[in-house]
């Protein structure tokens, strides 16, 4: 009875549960509460990735409305990796707030914070599971309004600045996509996902409705997804943002923002409308090869290691795009797989800035110097971190690059391959000076005694330190349903 | 010409859905923004309940004597865009008024220069 649900519950739990939160008002409680939400959460997106992969897609008909009429939730392999992706990092940060929340904001006021991470948890896989376009803007909203709160508790008053630039733009990106979902419905008369794309060919792929609404999805999911050069929100998001709330949205918001495109542009758009009719492909790779250099570089100059970071999802949201670009199952592969390694390396390493900024209560790296004498086991977490973010073998990162490569080989454009593996060893210098600082530089003069950081913050650093080298090593699950999921995009075209 | 008259609301939809846009990038001052932001989604909002007017249709009640009425789902979904709208609109607000209290300024040239000078 239950199991028949699941797809509900995993979005019902945490959306009731924020709720609760609010009623308990008791820190404990609400801490408590949102642990067990997440958790239960991540089981049963585990159930669901069982059922999917023995099963088949699961369609779940939303109070009983068959769809196209009534709203549907439709589980296939991309959209329980995702679901998998978020609720997963979700559970290993949740414990991680207890701590990291003590510095940086009112302590009587913690349960809000529970609250509207777990509404974020919500509208993520809200988004993640849904078959319905409209409600998939809707649950984009829940997930956007609550991270901007979470954004604007940062201990910095430049997070309230960060914040509300983050809903500018973020609010116009989302416009943008429910401009594009009201003209398919126009075009098409349906606002199920699976009934556009069987009723696009019959509204004629000339349609200027429907470009014009692929055009509209295009530019704001490319908003969300911080995708260069509309990722102006993102570094300072991220920067002034709580450590826990870094963690968590960099390793989910963009890539459920990823996944919005992917579903669009293969499944609902369609491969021949997306990629032979329209020229999409080309200005997907520039804009790729340039995400991954450009804001390379800029990572380079940064002296706080938390925009460092920042620059750098930014630059590996050119990988994921780049696989996209290449419009082949190994390149959807690659770019799906890279979702998830990539959730896996910055949640680590954000994770690991959280237990530095708890001790000495700056991420700048300066301030850092020859910390690893006096936390080394935050440190360590963040080099095995940095080795995955870099690509070497044995990790999470060579995984993605391998996939990469071979896809771009595969199309025989071996200059690209040239290109990301150069782009890798830009990786190499930006860590490099935060490791070079952390390990051989003397401290400095005024910075106290600081021993390591408290386990609670420490373990789920180093959870997902060690699933980055699981993962690097056993491939079967991350990249097996990754090509399952590849498959069906391509397929749908 | 019957052509132009015909698209009139689209005209007006496009014409509102870039003095939001103008508004929110060429203004410095956050309320502002806020509000051009506001016409901007005004602007889908127009959008939306223009393309379910069916010519000939009256308001979709069920009552004898009525065949032809608008498609009422857009009008649904809109409703649920407005809430998005005004959450949206409120917390930005609410953002505004922190930011008041912490740099003592909303005009965004002055917050960031005294950003700068940290």
């Amino acid at each position: 009875m239950l199991k028949a649900h699941l797809p509900a519950l995993v979005i019902i739990i945490p959306m009731t549960c924020a709720a609760l939160c609010v009623l308990l008002r008791r820190k404990d409680w609400a801490f408590t509460v949102a642990l067990l939400a997440t958790w239960a959460s991540f089981a049963g997106s585990c159930l669901l990735l069982v059922r999917v992969i023995n099963e088949g897609v699961i369609s779940y008909e939303m109070g009983g409305w068959p769809p196209p009429f009534g709203i549907e939730l439709r589980v296939d392999a991309l959209n329980v990796y995702l679901l998998i992706i978020v609720s997963g990092i979700g559970s290993v940060v949740a414990p991680y707030a207890r701590n990291s929340l003590l510095l940086e904001y009112v302590e009587d006021r913690a349960y809000l914070f529970y609250s509207a991470y777990l509404l974020c948890l919500c509208g993520l896989m809200g988004v993640s599971i849904t078959g319905d376009a409209f409600n998939l803007f809707v649950f984009l909203e829940i997930s956007s309004l609550s991270s901007y709160v979470l954004i604007a508790l940062g201990f910095d008053r430049r997070a309230l600045t960060a914040a509300y630039q983050y809903l500018v733009m973020g609010t116009i990106g989302a416009t943008f996509i429910v401009i594009a979902i009201g003209l398919l419905y126009q075009a098409t008369g349906s606002l199920n996902m699976v009934d556009i794309s069987k009723r696009l060919p019959e509204a004629g792929y000339d349609n200027t409705t429907v470009i014009a609404a692929f055009a509209f999805l295009v530019v704001g999911a490319g908003l969300k997804i911080a995708l260069f050069p509309l990722h102006q929100w993102l570094p300072n998001a991220y920067t002034h943002a709580p450590s826990t709330v870094s963690a968590f949205l960099a390793a989910t918001a963009t890539k459920v923002s990823v996944y919005i495109l992917l579903r669009f542009v293969f499944t609902v758009f369609g491969v021949r409308f997306s990629f032979e009719i329209l020229p999409t492909a080309t200005p997907f790779l520039i804009l790729a090869i340039l995400a991954m250099f450009l804001p390379s570089i800029v990572a380079c100059f940064q002296k706080n290691v938390k925009r460092v970071l920042a620059y750098s999802s930014v630059a590996q949201i050119g990988y994921m795009i780049l696989g996209l670009g290449l419009v082949s199952v190994a390149g959807l592969t690659a770019s799906i797989v890279h979702l998830f390694n990539h959730a896996l390396m910055k949640g680590a390493l954000f994770l690991v800035l959280g237990c530095i900024f708890y001790r000495i209560g700056s991420c700048h790296i300066d301030r850092m110097a020859g910390i690893a004498r006096q936390m080394p086991w935050t440190m360590a977490a963040f080099v095995g971190g940095g080795l995955s973010l870099i690509g070497i073998p044995l990790t999470a990162g060579f995984i993605s690059k391998w996939y990469l490569i071979l896809a771009v080989l595969e199309k025989g454009w071996w200059y690209l391959a040239v290109l990301i593996v150069t782009s890798s060893l830009i990786a190499i210098i930006y860590l490099w000076r935060v490791i070079e600082a952390a390990y051989f530089r003397e401290p400095p003069d005024d910075l106290k005694e600081v021993s390591e950081a408290p386990l609670n913050l420490l373990v789920p650093a180093w959870i997902l330190v060690l699933a980055n080298f699981y993962f690097g090593i056993d491939t079967s699950i991350s990249v097996g349903v990754a090509e399952i999921a590849a498959k069906a995009l391509m397929g749908a075209g | 010409m019957a052509d132009f008259e015909g698209l009139y609301n689209y005209w007006i939809v496009i014409v509102l859905a870039m003095a939001g846009l103008y508004i929110v990038i060429a203004r410095g001052n956050l309320i502002k923004k806020l509000v051009g932001l506001n016409i901007f989604q005004a602007s889908v909002f127009v959008l939306y309940i223009s393309f379910s007017k069916v010519s000939g249709g009256t308001a979709p009640i069920l009552e004898k004597g009525i065949d032809v009425y608008s498609n009422p789902l857009p009008h649904v979904l809109i409703l649920t865009a407005i809430v998005v709208g005004v959450a949206t609109t409120a917390l930005g607000l609410a953002l505004v008024v922190r930011i008041r209290k912490e740099y003592g300024t909303i005009e965004e040239d002055d917050i960031h220069s005294q950003d700068e000078s940290m």
